[in-house]
């Protein structure tokens, strides 16, 4: 351990340029969320004052609840999200077994051909994946969605986990080996098991940018039955522009089922951030 | 090297990479090198002709095409700017903060920090813009309390601050990304080099500048590259909190926003694919450039500590 007994102005310091960066980040979520609990005039009045008994109402949500087919939306992007997630982890960790695997020709090229989508974003590229789109019928379909998620998600995926995939011991895949299981089995069954901290890194990456795009839902599935919940926010905040009790209730809605997964899952999620230091 | 024994094919190798490089192959690097082919070509007639380079010309000659993307390209180039400047630094502060042993609560400060990072830009484009705005009056009375009334003018609204505020709502969200990255960076330095260096009576500040810092370079770099691509190809937030046409009077239009306009059409012009196809192209080659400039003369230099 190191011996440093941090002194305590510096203690003091440190703690005082954390919390005010935290107010900094919370405070305009905690703004929205406290205010579309409130009446119209309180929220006008007292902008920053907590509803009281006199002050509190549900009015945005019931306007809200009563108007935007929320649930709806909410299933699309769970579906488009976990469809992509599940593929990209899987496919992702495949290639990235084969490339830190197996010596074979063209392995370096395939990798850096696999690695060149981290660079370049795939929005580039949005021109002619309409077109394909459209010529295979599935504009405003989920699976469109989901195609495009993987194939953006895959380059990122292949990459970190191949670096984790490295660190396996060969002792043990070769004593799998000796025990006569094929290289499926060694790969489901004793390589993935043991990467799955990596995963969980992969899985925050990937996930985060597909639940809040706007771009490809906007191009790919902007009909009302793929709405993602992004999109339906988008365009259901541009109709109650003067409704504040409605756009706050919205947002407040858009906010909490994330934030609360948020919390839920912060341990693992920041834990898989980090793993590949602490490991 | 000696060649390796004769081995019978080994078809695994292929099924584990197939599905991966189908799906890559299909929906990203084909379309990619089908957009860049579209740019040179224009509907004409009903059917698309080879043009050359006359897109490009259209592009840069034509002055109702030029004027607008040299100005997004400079609005993207501040974008971009300020995230360097203030993102960055403040994401190497807070994960110096962080990682100092025996800090309490940073469990808690480093969820607290990520939450916005975890919200999408339209919740995040939205509740910035009712917080700014001047109707409802939280940013002066927040202002008030420091002080600073006085200073408050509605900052989306005007053409000289727009752009600036923007890109800080940006960085507000997008901060916990660099120190995730760099706080997982200082975590990894080993004990011992911490230990040496203590030994030797460098402590403190001056222990960050000399040991840490140099140490972390590769993270900074790789969070520098990140940030210019992900700036090059920002859309989402221009597009919730000031609309497709990047008001006011175009001082908020960045290449993603230019891209979309051109492509998709907005009130009286058309949409076009093969313009929305030659800027996409543009973003291609400034983006390449910059992983280049980074790949080439950024990364060789950087050394790396192997632990």
């Amino acid at each position: 351990m190191s011996m440093t007994t941090s002194s305590l102005p510096r203690t003091i310091g440190a703690h005082a340029v954390l919390l005010t960066y935290t107010v900094i980040a919370l405070l305009p979520v905690i703004i929205v969320i406290v205010n579309s609990f409130k009446s119209r005039a309180a929220i006008f009045g007292a902008p920053l004052a907590p509803p009281t008994p006199k002050t509190f109402d549900l009015i945005g949500y019931t306007t809200v609840i009563g108007q935007g087919d929320f649930i709806h939306y909410f299933q699309n992007s769970l579906v488009v999200t976990v469809a992509s997630l599940f593929f990209v982890l899987l496919f992702g960790a495949m290639a990235a077994f084969a490339l830190s695997e197996y010596r074979f020709r063209g392995n370096s090229l395939m990798g850096l051909y696999l690695a060149l989508g981290i660079m370049i974003p795939i929005r580039l590229a949005t021109v002619a994946i309409l077109q394909l789109m459209v010529m295979s019928g599935l504009v405003n379909t989920l699976t469109a969605l989901i195609l495009v998620y993987t194939a953006q998600g895959l380059p990122l995926a292949v990459f970190i986990l191949s670096e984790f995939m490295k660190q396996v011991s060969d002792d043990l895949k070769n004593a799998g080996r000796i025990d006569g299981l094929s290289e499926y089995t060694i790969f489901f069954r004793l390589v993935l098991p043991l990467v799955r901290p990596s995963m969980a890194t992969v899985a925050v990456f990937t996930m985060i940018p597909i639940w809040n795009d706007l771009w490809f839902p906007l191009i790919l599935a902007p009909s009302e039955e793929t709405k993602t919940v992004t999109l339906g926010a988008q365009l259901f905040l541009g109709q109650f522009v003067t409704n504040w009790n409605a756009i706050l209730a919205a947002l407040s809605l858009a906010i909490m089922p994330v934030l609360i997964l948020y919390v839920i899952f912060s341990r693992q999620l920041i834990r898989g951030i980090t793993s590949g230091a602490v490991k | 090297m000696a060649a390796a024994p004769k081995r019978p094919f080994r078809w695994h190798i292929g099924v584990f990479l197939a599905p991966a490089v189908l799906v890559y192959t299909a929906i990203m690097i084909l379309p990619l090198a089908g957009t860049l082919q579209l740019s040179l070509f224009r509907n004409i007639d009903q059917a698309q002709v080879f043009v050359g380079l006359a897109n490009f010309r259209t592009l840069f000659g034509d002055p109702n095409w030029s004027l607008g993307f040299w100005n997004a390209l400079r609005n993207n180039v501040w974008f971009f700017i300020i995230h360097m400047l203030v993102q960055n630094p403040i994401g190497v502060l807070l994960a110096a903060l962080l990682s100092s042993p025996r800090l309490r609560f940073s469990a808690f400060y480093r969820t607290a920090i990520f939450v916005p990072t975890i919200l999408s830009f339209v919740i995040v484009g939205f509740a910035w813009k009712l917080i700014l705005s001047p109707l409802w009056g939280v940013a002066p009375n927040l202002m008030d309390l420091v002080g600073l009334k006085s200073l408050f003018t509605p900052w989306l609204g005007k053409e000289q601050y727009a752009l600036t505020t923007l890109s800080l709502i940006s960085v507000w969200q997008f901060v916990g990304i660099p120190m995730m990255l760099i706080y997982a960076a200082l975590l990894s330095i080993p004990e011992e080099v911490i230990e040496a260096a203590e030994c030797d009576g460098i402590t403190g500040m001056s222990q960050f500048w000399k040991i840490k810092l140099p140490l972390i370079l590769p993270s900074i770099g790789i969070i520098s590259i990140l940030t210019f691509v992900g700036n090059f190809n920002a859309f989402d937030l221009i597009y919730t909190a000031q609309g497709a046409l990047a008001g006011p009077n175009y001082s908020t239009d960045i290449l993603g926003t230019f891209l979309y306009r051109a492509f998709f059409g907005f009130q009286l012009q058309i949409g076009d694919p093969n313009m929305g196809a030659a800027i996409a192209t543009m973003m291609f080659l400034i983006i390449l450039g910059g992983v280049c400039v980074y790949l080439f003369l950024v990364q060789t230099r950087l050394r790396r500590y192997q632990f």
